[in-house]
């Protein structure tokens, strides 16, 4: 059992008022909050050794080096990846993304195919439908039914010897759907195709095992698990590391450099050219101990528990829906008053201290199949209370009230 | 009356509520009463889009006087430029390009017009002072 309050009490902002009425945060998908923790790491950083890293020969550039080193063997174990120099360092997501679209845009070749889910974040589209402008190769969707599910029936008839790569969100950030990415991995793997991951929404909720999946890639932020923002990782299997051609030239990627020939350093080095938001890296090593020391069986049981209790009170409300019913989701609730905007509940919820997120969650074909304008997103965190949800379940009662 | 009249007159009125949900209310109020534009102007080369809530903007001119016409399909947003519209339509192309929106500050909607709102506002003010540009260089 989780002692909430005490949890609470980790993190400043929980405390802090809006528009007069106190803060109830439940925007966490967007970004989660930062415990005391994680805030004193950065401010230690600051205060104590800032400086560059594995190239001075001084003792706070030795000590900065072997705390970002450190955090990365956290980070390895985290995810439980077999080496650390598989775990990139990145400026988040959408970055590890952009790495290894980037590279693959040397490794395919026109007819190729790849394979994205209905279910992506804009993040997760933008950057093949590039690729594929550049190679030629052709880009294809998992279509999702009525409950945000991804049809996986659909999947298969999809996949084919030209598949080279699948791209799928573990879970999904509009409508928190836990895809099933074992059996797509799995599935991807038999033709020969290589499968990148984004854990983005899935890490604040569970431990992804890359070994065990056996995936190929796999991305996440460290803003959405108690972390600071600008920072992230990508894991990648290291054959595939070895094979992607690097992303950005600059220093701390090459090994040596004449005007003839450059070589580029080893892993994990050769994507991580020019200097890493040192300090984002080791802050993120201190939130994943936080989360760990939590723990993410307590934190989904509790989590599970909001959820619950959430989904049944917003039923309650009369011309209420909620868009994703999948059985496997995170705690996160899109939903819709009928005939109102999601803009104006969001902003009658802001009036009263509730921070939701509104709009199309840059998943614009979502809204587009559910035809609706957006939704309201709330998104709940460990440290979210259940007194917190009958707030917001009263909240959306009076915007209801105030709008029709 | 001019530009300013109406603003304060607006601020006057505003001046009435205790508090936000009065105003608010008010707001949503005259989002929901009020036919902002003919839906043959509903298009979409008259939409501004505003990531969250969509707004169409049609201007004509009538006596020299830019009549605005427009919408939203949030209704807080709709209200707002009920609120806009009573301020700079029927007025000359001359006023509404001097014209200022400090009066949003003063009826505490000041957060609605930031750029970050993303709601389709500020753009629109931006359209009708471009309409105003327009039509006072016809004028010309």
């Amino acid at each position: 059992m989780l002692n909430i309050e005490d949890i609470r009490k980790d993190f400043p902002i929980l405390s802090r008022q809006v528009n007069g009425k106190p803060l109830v945060y439940l925007d966490n998908a967007a970004t989660s909050q930062t415990p005391k923790q994680v805030i004193d790491c950065i401010v230690d950083y600051y205060s104590n050794y800032n400086a560059n890293i594995h190239r001075g020969v001084h003792t706070l550039s030795q000590e900065a080096t072997d705390k970002y080193e450190a955090a990365r063997q956290t980070i390895q174990k985290h995810f439980n990846a077999e080496k650390a120099h598989e775990i990139i360092f990145t400026s988040g997501t959408t970055h590890g993304i952009n790495l290894v679209a980037n590279g693959f845009s040397s490794l395919l070749k026109k007819g190729d195919e790849i394979i994205v889910s209905a279910l992506e974040h804009h993040s997760n589209i933008v950057p093949w439908q590039m690729l594929c402008e550049h190679t030629g190769a052709i880009l294809k969707v998992i279509p999702m039914n009525e409950y945000g599910e991804l049809v996986i029936p659909e999947y298969d008839k999809l996949l084919s010897s030209n598949t080279k790569l699948v791209f799928v969100n573990h879970i999904s950030n509009a409508l928190g759907t836990i895809n099933p990415i074992e059996d797509i991995i799995e599935k991807a793997h038999q033709v020969g195709a290589a499968v990148l991951v984004d854990g983005a929404q899935a890490c604040p909720h569970v431990k992804p095992d890359v070994q065990d999946l056996d995936v190929d890639f796999y991305v996440a932020s460290a803003h959405k698990m108690c972390g600071p923002t600008g920072v992230g990782i990508l894991y990648g299997k290291e054959a595939w590391l070895n094979k992607l051609p690097p992303y950005q030239g600059g220093g701390e990627m090459i090994a040596e450099v004449t005007f003839e020939k450059t070589t580029y350093a080893d892993l994990p080095h050769k994507f991580e050219a020019g200097t890493p938001n040192i300090c984002g890296g080791i802050a993120f090593g201190t939130a994943i101990d936080y989360m760990n020391e939590i723990g993410f069986d307590n934190i989904a049981n509790y989590e599970n528990e909001l959820l619950v209790y959430a989904t049944k009170k917003l039923l309650e409300i009369e011309g209420l829906k909620i868009y994703g019913t999948s059985k496997h989701k995170t705690s996160v609730i899109s939903f819709n008053l009928q005939g109102i905007h999601p803009y104006d509940v969001g902003t009658i919820l802001d009036k009263l201290g509730i921070a939701v997120r509104t709009g199309h969650h840059c998943a614009q074909p979502i809204m587009d199949y559910f035809k609706i304008p957006g939704t309201v997103r709330a998104s709940f965190a460990f440290y979210n209370t259940i007194s917190e949800v009958d707030t917001l379940i009263e909240g959306v009662k009076k915007a209801k009230m105030m709008l029709t | 009356m001019t530009i300013e009249d109406i603003q304060n007159e607006i601020i006057d009125e505003f001046s009435m509520f205790d508090d936000w949900e009065e105003r608010y209310q008010y707001m949503i109020d005259l989002g929901k009463t009020l036919p902002l534009i003919d839906d043959q102007y509903k298009t979409e080369e008259n939409i501004i889009k505003g990531c969250q809530s969509k707004v169409w903007v049609h201007a004509e001119m009538k006596n020299e006087k830019i009549i605005f016409t427009a919408d939203s399909d949030a209704i807080i947003t709709k209200g707002i430029i009920a609120i806009l519209i009573r301020a700079f339509s029927n007025q000359s192309p001359k006023a509404i390009i001097e014209a200022n929106t400090d009066f949003i500050d003063e009826i505490g909607l000041k957060d609605h017009l930031s750029p970050t709102r993303a709601n389709g506002l500020v753009s629109m003010i931006k359209q009708l002072k471009m309409y105003a540009i327009a039509y006072q260089t016809q004028l010309q």
